[in-house]
């Protein structure tokens, strides 16, 4: 893209996008109609649950349900013999969803359950006799990498390491990335500061349980309505489970509520189906939120080494990580993610990071909005602020300094195009909350982050109905207001009104493959798709005007929602709206439709940076967050109201994630803390309002400029809130979460070190 | 054991059903009544996604016997718009994109009409301390507060 | 399981005596029904104790209050005359859970859960509360700093219920207040509590002093030498830093989810010493 179409992305005028239309699904949600995973049921419908391990790690030795069977109202049994063998792909999914010949974590599935009632079902899995073999197991990351640890998988040898490992080990791979020499960097740095860090696991916290509802019939044809963030994604998982042909299984989207990331995978789908093939009738399954917190997908814990080197005026001249991410009982945690975002705000000729995934005798991981990237920030922008100190100098000064632009090679390899780390560096800078005065015991922390956003395939229908309204079919799920956002790209590339446009998620057998509703990608990839089947459509419209003014189609020219003839040569006639043209369709060709079948290219990376208040009660270590100011990059903000709840949402995960939540593991291997009781999220009086400023640096890989937003925002918060509440106590915290005994014990420790 | 009938006040309208003597209100409401606004999220009294109001106080349903409910008056989600017409709340949540997934919606919105109903101004801070209890996992809460501090307003101008 | 709501004391009393599996006594419901979901208890017969006349009741009594064990937390903040008398007990009370919970949970019924980190124990210790408690053999009454033996272990016997708390009358110049130590704002569990109750005679110096802290040990503690270190004092820096090394000294705490040992015993000295002020200030206005 030349620089003047850029700055014609930055000036183009919009009717509809960037206003904040009501969304419409807004009613049935306000109202309680609003259909979401648990609020299906089904005629002869039968209750599912789960019977999981209470054990670590065991060998299962055997599984006898006949008590359970012969208890009256029990339906069907499955274990892992009732799924059908699926490839590598799938392999280490379907062996999460039921265990085979072991138990990896506590709370993983061993057998289900299908009766008439939930009741009755409870007492059938009471019946259900498992011989385990109780093995040891190991939890920590860095435990589960010594050379005693137990050893989760026979078949893991660590990729990535020369020579091949001749044991096997819980370390999956190591990877590289980066450039330069770093060793040569040090030797040019003035002031070197390096740090080890630590994160707990967390878990994504959405307030809805899993839920599905399955139904086989005896014709192997299928039907699943489940809360999912890719209901394609779950289709192809769930048929490869079950030896189905992908058409034969179609799988609906229900409303979903929250997702982040852990909604991305199969979990209880596969075995609601399995029940009701087994049963001849649908099965209802819904996790509880004790199954949510033991047997879900909660993000890495993680252990992390960061050392950067500047001069005294602030070059960086070199930056080294090593990150080690256990994630689960399964390879696949985001280290590679964390590795690639670590360093990418800055512009070095000297970065070097090394990832370790390692397994664990914890539930497998799943994604956690943004990846990897919010641990990785954590240790980087920790050092940075350090870093900042010790030279004497502003850490938004410093980051300026060494920020990545337009024309940077990433640390992760590739040049970066037109981006907007400056901009909202210096946004952050000139925001007010960046000079407030402080009072005692408060800290002020700075933080930035980066994500990529993805695209991917994406596939969309739009039909015009004869009434002149319409009605836009996408495949990925609504996961934070998208369906009023799609529904102004289309009226704004249609020229109609948005109260015109109706968005609904299809099924699975309504449209080609979609994925899933991750990477920050639907705004981005969806909204190209939007635009270009409305695009499609208009091209039809024309088309059909030509016909009726009986002129060549390149004649006709599509402008405020009106057909119109290109020019004075093409002739004289009055303007067909798209409403008139509608209603001749069956006169004129038939129906009118646009369609879109993309793998979306071009999305755009994005950058933030956080401002936060802390204040800490210096005699139990307790820490409140006083003032909260999020700065980023969307491109453009289709609908900044929602740009700005994704901002804010993230932000407060991020504050939960730095302050109080964690999985507690206890020694026998079993989750301590499996409740919103004692997983700590935070609640409304915890928190002040969350300011946001929309900076927009358009994205020249979409129409409007538009780069995701749903992820950025929890990739700062964990390292500024740290800085902040270092800041407030007077001493440098490395560890998360910053509970109280830890920021008393490290507020006491430094005052014993004064006194000696 | 035969189950417990059971005669109370649900929106207004006098209900009678029959329930188990271990299964909660939020079990009947969902289950056996097809209520479904209320959502349950935790099962242990710890989110508020299933908020009713039983006797003018707003209680987590699944921390009530079904049995309990005799005799008492239940108000739930699906009573608070007035036909067509939205309570100022549910306005105001939408105006404000105060929910996002809209799972912790229907608990949030009956717990803001009750502390509206106790308190008809109140501070940002009271609007936090009074929805503590109602976890929401998406909005970071800023639009939530928002949304019923401005649904104050209009109440009070509306009387 | 079976469900009774009795109308008056003596028939749960027969109920509860007749039944010869599980029986469990139904207040607030915010404790009995997590177990229940939970799979950690399963009762033959739950008896609902809501119904009975006087349970949700708040009655003046010799200058003091007698408590309903069935009164929530959000009945007894809305009095005006125990706010006015025993504000520790009150905020104590209005701190177990959310706005929903309080609408539930009872006094009685946090007694009777008998956890060590209860909130309202340790205020209603502090108080020199008396519980009253009704069975087959009639009526008794016992301390309340008696009434929990051990982590959901109480001095109840078979059939026997909580049926009000009294909170005795005060002399002028007294006054409570009730500290608690969670990581967040609200929600959680007390990783720390501690209640103190004073009187400041018209010397300015004060007459008598209880301190109860909760979650430090197996049961809430009643620490006399905490209240003696305040006797007699006006509660100067000194005679507080006494009273916390006494409290730090009482403190027999465990390290799990939610504390360490050493962290709780830090923060039950920090708190019992901001609650002894706070105490004071409100006794000066008593």
């Amino acid at each position: 893209m030349t620089a003047s179409s850029e700055n014609a992305l930055k000036e183009r005028q919009f009717k509809i996008v960037g206003t904040r239309p009501l969304r419409p699904d807004g009613i049935d949600k306000v109202t309680g109609r609003a259909r979401f995973g648990a609020d299906m049921t089904a005629p002869g419908m039968l209750i599912g649950k789960v019977l999981r391990s209470p054990h670590a790690h065991a060998r299962i030795r055997g599984i006898d349900a006949s008590k359970a069977l012969a208890l009256a109202g029990v339906k069907a049994v499955v274990t892992h013999a009732d799924f059908s063998k699926v490839g590598a792909d799938l392999d280490d999914v379907s062996c999460n969803v039921m265990a085979r010949d072991k138990a990896l974590y506590d709370g993983h599935a061993v057998a289900a359950v299908a009766a008439v009632s939930g009741a009755v079902a409870a007492k059938a899995l009471r019946l259900i006799d498992v011989s385990y073999e109780i093995l040891p197991h190991v939890t920590d990351v860095e435990a589960a990498m010594g050379a005693d640890a137990p050893v989760l998988h026979e078949d893991m040898f660590t990729s990535g390491i020369r020579p091949k490992p001749d044991r096997a080990s819980n370390v999956v791979h190591r990877h590289e990335f980066g450039h330069g020499d770093v060793a040569q960097g040090f030797e040019q740095a003035d002031v070197v500061v390096e740090r080890h860090f630590t994160t707990a696991a967390t878990h994504q916290g959405y307030i809805e349980p899993h839920a599905c509802l399955g139904s086989v019939g005896p014709d192997g044809q299928g039907e699943l309505w489940c809360c999912t963030q890719g209901h394609f994604y779950v289709r192809n998982a769930c048929a490869a489970m079950l030896g189905m042909d992908l058409s034969h299984l179609r799988v609906t989207a229900s409303e979903i509520g929250g997702g982040f990331g852990g909604k991305t995978t199969v979990f209880i789908e596969p075995v609601a189906l399995a029940l009701s093939r087994k049963a001849g009738r649908p099965v209802k399954v819904v996790m509880s939120r004790e199954e949510v917190f033991r047997a879900s997908g909660p993000t890495s814990s993680t252990a992390m080494t960061v050392k950067i080197g500047a001069t005294r005026d602030g070059r960086i001249t070199a930056a080294e990580a090593e990150l080690k991410f256990q994630g689960g009982a399964f390879a696949g945690s985001p280290v590679d993610l964390g590795a690639m975002t670590a360093f990418a705000c800055y512009d070095l000729k000297n970065v070097k990071t090394v990832a370790y995934d390692v397994v664990a005798n914890r539930p497998k991981q799943a994604a956690y909005r943004a990846p990897g990237a919010p641990m990785a920030a954590f240790a980087v922008e920790g050092v940075m602020d350090e870093l900042a100190g010790k030279i004497g100098m502003d850490p938004i000064a410093l980051r300026l300094k060494n920020a990545a632009e337009a024309g940077t090679q990433s640390s992760y390899g590739p040049k970066f195009g037109p981006i907007g780390f400056v901009e909202t560096l210096v946004a952050a800078r000139e925001h007010a909350h960046y000079s407030a005065p402080l009072g005692p015991h408060q800290g002020r922390g700075v933080a930035s982050g980066f994500w990529f956003n993805f695209g991917g395939q994406t596939c969309v229908s739009l039909n015009l109905h004869a009434d002149g309204s319409v009605a836009l079919a996408v495949g990925t799920p609504d996961i934070g207001g998208s369906r009023a956002s799609m529904g102004q790209m289309a009226a704004e590339e249609l020229g109609i009104d948005y109260d015109k446009i109706h968005t609904i998620i299809a099924d699975t057998s309504s449209l080609g493959y979609n994925d899933i509703s991750e990477g920050s990608r639907v705004t981005f990839s969806t909204g190209l798709a939007t635009i270009q089947a409305a695009r499609d459509a208009i091209t039809k419209l024309c088309g059909r005007a030509a016909q009726f003014w009986g002129i060549p189609e390149d004649a006709v020219v599509w402008e405020d929602g009106h057909a119109r003839p290109a020019g004075a040569n093409a002739g004289d006639f009055e303007p067909l709206s798209l409403a008139e043209i509608a209603a001749t369709a069956a006169k004129t060709g038939g129906p009118i439709a646009g369609h879109c079948e993309i793998s979306a290219e071009g999305a755009g990376v994005s950058f933030a940076t956080h401002i936060v208040d802390a204040e800490v009660d210096p005699e139990t270590g307790r820490a409140q967050i006083l003032r909260y100011t999020v700065v980023q990059d969307a491109g453009k903000a289709i609908h900044p109201s929602y740009v700005e709840g994704q901002y804010q949402g993230g932000a407060v995960q991020g504050i939960g994630w730095a302050l109080n939540e964690e999985y507690i593991y206890g020694d026998d291997g079993r989750l301590q803390n499996p409740s919103f009781l004692d997983y700590r999220i935070p609640v409304a009086s915890d928190l002040p309002m969350i300011d946001t400023v929309i900076v927009e640096v358009p994205n020249p890989g979409h129409p409007y400029g538009v780069r995701g937003v749903g992820e950025t925002s929890i990739v700062p918060p964990l390292a500024a809130v740290a800085n902040a509440v270092s800041a407030a106590a007077g001493v440098r915290l490395t560890e998360l979460p910053l509970s109280p005994p830890r920021v008393l014990e490290a507020i006491d420790g430094m005052a014993a070190e004064d006194e000696a | 054991m035969a189950p417990i009938t059971v005669t109370t006040t649900i929106n207004g309208e006098a209900v009678s059903y029959l329930c188990e003597g271990d299964e909660t209100l939020l079990d009947v409401l969902r289950d056996r009544l097809g209520l479904t606004g209320a959502k349950e999220g935790c099962s242990t009294g710890d989110c508020g996604a299933c908020s009713v109001v039983l006797d003018g106080r707003v209680v987590c349903s699944c921390l009530v016997l079904g049995a309990e409910a005799a005799g008492r008056e239940i108000e739930t989600i699906e009573g608070m718009a007035d036909g067509e017409t939205l309570h100022p709340l549910q306005e105001k949540f939408i105006e404000h994109a105060a929910l996002q997934c809209g799972v912790c919606t229907p608990g949030i919105l009956v717990a803001a009409q009750v502390l509206l109903a106790r308190n008809p101004s109140p501070s940002e801070e009271e609007v936090r301390f009074g929805l503590a209890g109602n976890l929401c996992r998406c909005t970071g809460y800023d639009k939530i507060v928002r949304a019923v501090l401005d649904a104050a307003d209009t109440m009070r101008d509306g009387q | 399981m079976r469900y009774e709501a009795p109308e008056n004391i003596e028939t749960a009393v027969k109920l509860l005596a007749g039944e010869t599996g599980n029986a469990r006594v139904l207040a607030g419901g915010t404790d009995l029904l997590v177990q229940l979901r939970l799979g950690h208890v399963e009762p033959d017969l739950v008896v609902d104790i809501k119904r009975i006349a006087g349970l949700q009741a708040i009655t003046a009594e010799d200058g003091g209050f007698r408590i309903g064990a069935a009164v929530s937390g959000a009945q007894l903040g809305e009095h005006d005359g125990v706010r006015a008398l025993w504000p520790g007990v009150v905020e104590a009370v209005g701190l177990i859970g959310s706005t929903q919970v309080q609408g539930r949970a009872s006094i009685g019924g946090n007694l009777c859960n008998a956890s060590p980190a209860a909130d309202a124990v340790p205020a209603l210790v502090a108080a020199g509360a008396v519980a009253t408690i009704a069975g087959p053999d009639g009526r008794r009454e016992v301390a309340v700093e008696n009434f929990a033996t051990g982590p959901g272990r109480t001095v109840l016997a078979a059939a026997e219920i909580v049926e009000s708390i009294l909170l005795p009358a005060r002399a002028p110049g007294s006054s409570d207040a009730y500290l608690r130590f969670i990581p967040r704002s609200e929600m959680d569990i007390a990783v720390v509590g501690a209640g103190i109750s004073l009187t400041m005679a018209g010397s300015g110096k004060c007459s008598g002093a209880r301190v109860a802290l909760g979650a430090v040990a197996e049961r809430v503690l009643l620490v006399e030498e905490a209240g003696e270190a305040l006797t007699g004092t006006n509660l100067d820096d000194r005679a507080l830093s006494r009273m916390g090394d006494a409290v730090a000294a009482a403190c027999r705490p465990i390290d799990d989810k939610r504390g360490t040992k050493v962290f709780r015993t830090k923060v039950a000295r920090v708190l019992a010493i901001r609650a002894a002020k706070i105490a004071l200030e409100r006794a000066g206005r008593a």
